[in-house]
């Protein structure tokens, strides 16, 4: 099995082996297996939705500490707008960028200021009338790869731009190598991330080369540093640093994207299963009257995001009042800019996790074997045998992954026979007696 | 013998809350199956519709599927009003949906051509006062 890059993970140590998190994964990417969850690598899409789970906060989100700063002469900040959203009262949010200067970086490239040539290439792109209707917006990277695992017929439709943070990322570098001289290695570009997903993207991107990013650090990591020197902060000392809009910093959240295009048929989503229920409309072409969809894994956009401090609502609010002292846009694409130059540069390929066998016919041996396991199951869906459902038990039994006897009741029932019907509930035992209801019947061919 | 995955469904009259249902059964079972994308897109447009024509019309039915490593077979059969003019219920935009219906956002006339356009092969058995059943094939590649 090929090793990805993930940014979440489990900390063993942590976990009790409860099934709290096998439930929620919208992959069906964790299993418990020896009373600790493993997270199958190929399926996880690090939308980091057992982190927000976890009673246990077994699972973490791997990114940079703000020491590793240090090994670079020239600093540089991303911060994600999200990260504006976290202050109470702020009015200006030079005050966050300075704060984030005094920390230690030498500039600031806000993503919001990336977000809105994004959102003016995007523009010109949709009125080319070049792209798939509707185009689905490609800045989650966990819808990203929701897609590319779940909803690979989907992959046509997506924007094929930089996201905001990659472009950003790109921008700043080439102009800290023009202002100072330094070369990459000495350049040092860290990006204050709302999210796991963003940081497995911006390590491994899918749809282009690394743009340079060397790290990201979690907006709940640099968060109390940061309130505490943006207090010390006196108003002269203030610097004019921002230099995006509304259009940009309205991307931490739902519709913000939507609402730059400056178009009305769009469609914005977020939480991830309602991005999941949009997708799987989409597959079946019933919302071919949009020009845009947008979508965002976490609840309320970027805001939601696993590793920000505040509650996404209350983050809302405090960008909807700072969007007051904004003007609309600072950045836009002119004639000359190539767009090429803000593209994908690679194929984006499905990713083939959730299918049984890549030959078809070995797949339906394999599917039939499946569904005669899932009619012996208790259909309770409990998680006691650690895989997310008995549906799911089913497929890791034919795929050799486990054994049917993982299920506690059906190993009741195997063992005693004639005791067995005892063990299972109710409604669910006429299955396993063959008086299966009508839903699903077993193949009699 | 030659393999093959049959599934079987019930579809309830009168209840949009479940529409799409079965639909959605079988476009996650062909995934897993592991079948091409653009098979399982015009499997499960051709089926959505035949399940909504099943709610709106019919007072629902049952659907049949059987996935063989050749093609997706599908018999939709139901007991409702039949089809009286299958040359009008055939043409783009001829719709018999009440208003209350059409209200939901279907009936747009839409549904018998693209279950012919989204399928390789395609019959249809009416009879009025007993029923229609639609026979539809999808060729696999």
């Amino acid at each position: 099995m090929p090793t990805v890059f993930h940014s979440v993970r489990l900390d063993a140590d942590k976990c009790q082996g409860c099934t709290n998190c096998i439930k929620r994964c919208p992959t069906q990417a964790i299993r418990v297996r020896n009373k600790k969850a493993y997270i199958i690598s190929d399926r996880c899409i690090d939308c980091g939705e057992c982190i927000r789970v976890c009673p246990h906060h077994a699972k973490i989100a791997v990114t940079e500490s703000f020491n590793e700063l240090i090994r670079y002469k020239y600093r540089i900040a991303l911060p994600a707008p999200a990260l504006y959203g976290q202050f109470n009262n702020l009015e200006n949010v030079d005050y966050v960028l300075t704060g984030l200067k005094r920390m230690g970086f030498d500039s600031i490239v806000e993503v919001s200021k990336a977000a809105e040539i994004v959102s003016s290439a995007t523009r010109v792109m949709i009125e080319s009338g070049e792209l798939k209707k509707p185009v689905i917006s490609s800045a989650c990277p966990a819808v990203l790869r929701l897609i590319r695992t779940r909803f690979p017929n989907l992959l046509g439709n997506l924007l094929p731009l930089y996201t905001p943070v990659d472009l950003a990322a790109k921008l700043a570098r080439e102009e800290a190598k023009k202002e100072t001289g330094l070369s990459d290695e000495e350049i040092g570009v860290f990006f204050i991330s709302p999210c796991p997903a963003k940081r497995t993207a911006t390590r491994t991107p899918l749809c282009y080369e690394s743009s340079g990013i060397n790290g990201a650090i979690a907006i709940k990591d640099i968060y109390p540093v940061l309130v505490q020197t943006m207090d010390r902060l006196m108003p002269h000392e203030v610097e004019s640093i921002n230099a995006s809009g509304i259009i940009g910093v309205s991307w931490a959240q739902s519709g913000g994207e939507s609402s730059g295009l400056l178009k009305e048929r769009y469609l914005a989503a977020d939480g991830i299963e309602n991005v999941i229920n949009v997708l799987e409309e989409l597959e079946d072409e019933k919302l071919n009257d949009l020009d845009f969809i947008e979508l965002n894994c976490c609840t309320g956009g970027c805001v939601g995001g696993v590793l920000t401090v505040e509650n996404p609502y209350v983050a809302k609010a405090r960008i909807q009042r700072l969007r007051k002292f904004m003007p609309v846009s600072c950045n836009t694409i002119d004639n000359e800019t190539d767009i090429d130059s803000l593209g994908w540069t690679r194929e984006l390929t499905p990713s083939p996790a959730m299918k049984l066998a890549d030959n078809v016919v070995k797949a339906m041996r394999m599917m039939t074997r499946l569904r005669e396991i899932e009619c012996t199951l208790p259909g309770l869906d409990c998680g006691i045998c650690g895989a997310p459902s008995c549906r799911a038990l089913a497929e890791d039994i034919v795929r050799g992954y486990a054994e049917e006897t993982d299920c506690l009741l059906r190993k009741y029932q195997i063992e005693a026979p004639d005791k067995g019907e005892d063990w299972l509930p109710l409604p669910f035992r006429m299955k396993v007696m063959g008086e299966e209801p009508s839903e699903v019947k077993k193949d009699e061919g | 013998m030659m393999d093959s995955i049959k599934l079987h469904y019930d579809v309830p009259g009168d209840d949009f809350t479940r529409a799409g249902a079965a639909s959605g059964d079988v476009k996650r079972n062909l995934k897993t199956l592991g079948i091409s994308p653009s098979v399982i897109r015009n499997v499960s447009i051709a089926m959505y519709e035949g399940e909504i024509n099943m709610v709106i019309h019919a007072g629902g039915g049952v659907i049949d599927v059987e996935i063989t490593e050749n093609e997706i077979i599908m018999t939709l059969a139901d007991k409702g009003p039949g089809i009286e003019n299958i040359e009008l219920a055939m043409r783009e935009g001829y719709s018999t949906a009440p208003d209350n219906i059409r209200s939901l956002g279907f009936g747009a006339g839409m549904g018998l051509p693209n279950i012919k356009k989204y399928t390789d092969e395609f019959s249809i058995d009416t009879k009025v006062g007993e029923g229609t059943t639609l026979n539809l094939k999808v060729y696999i590649q």
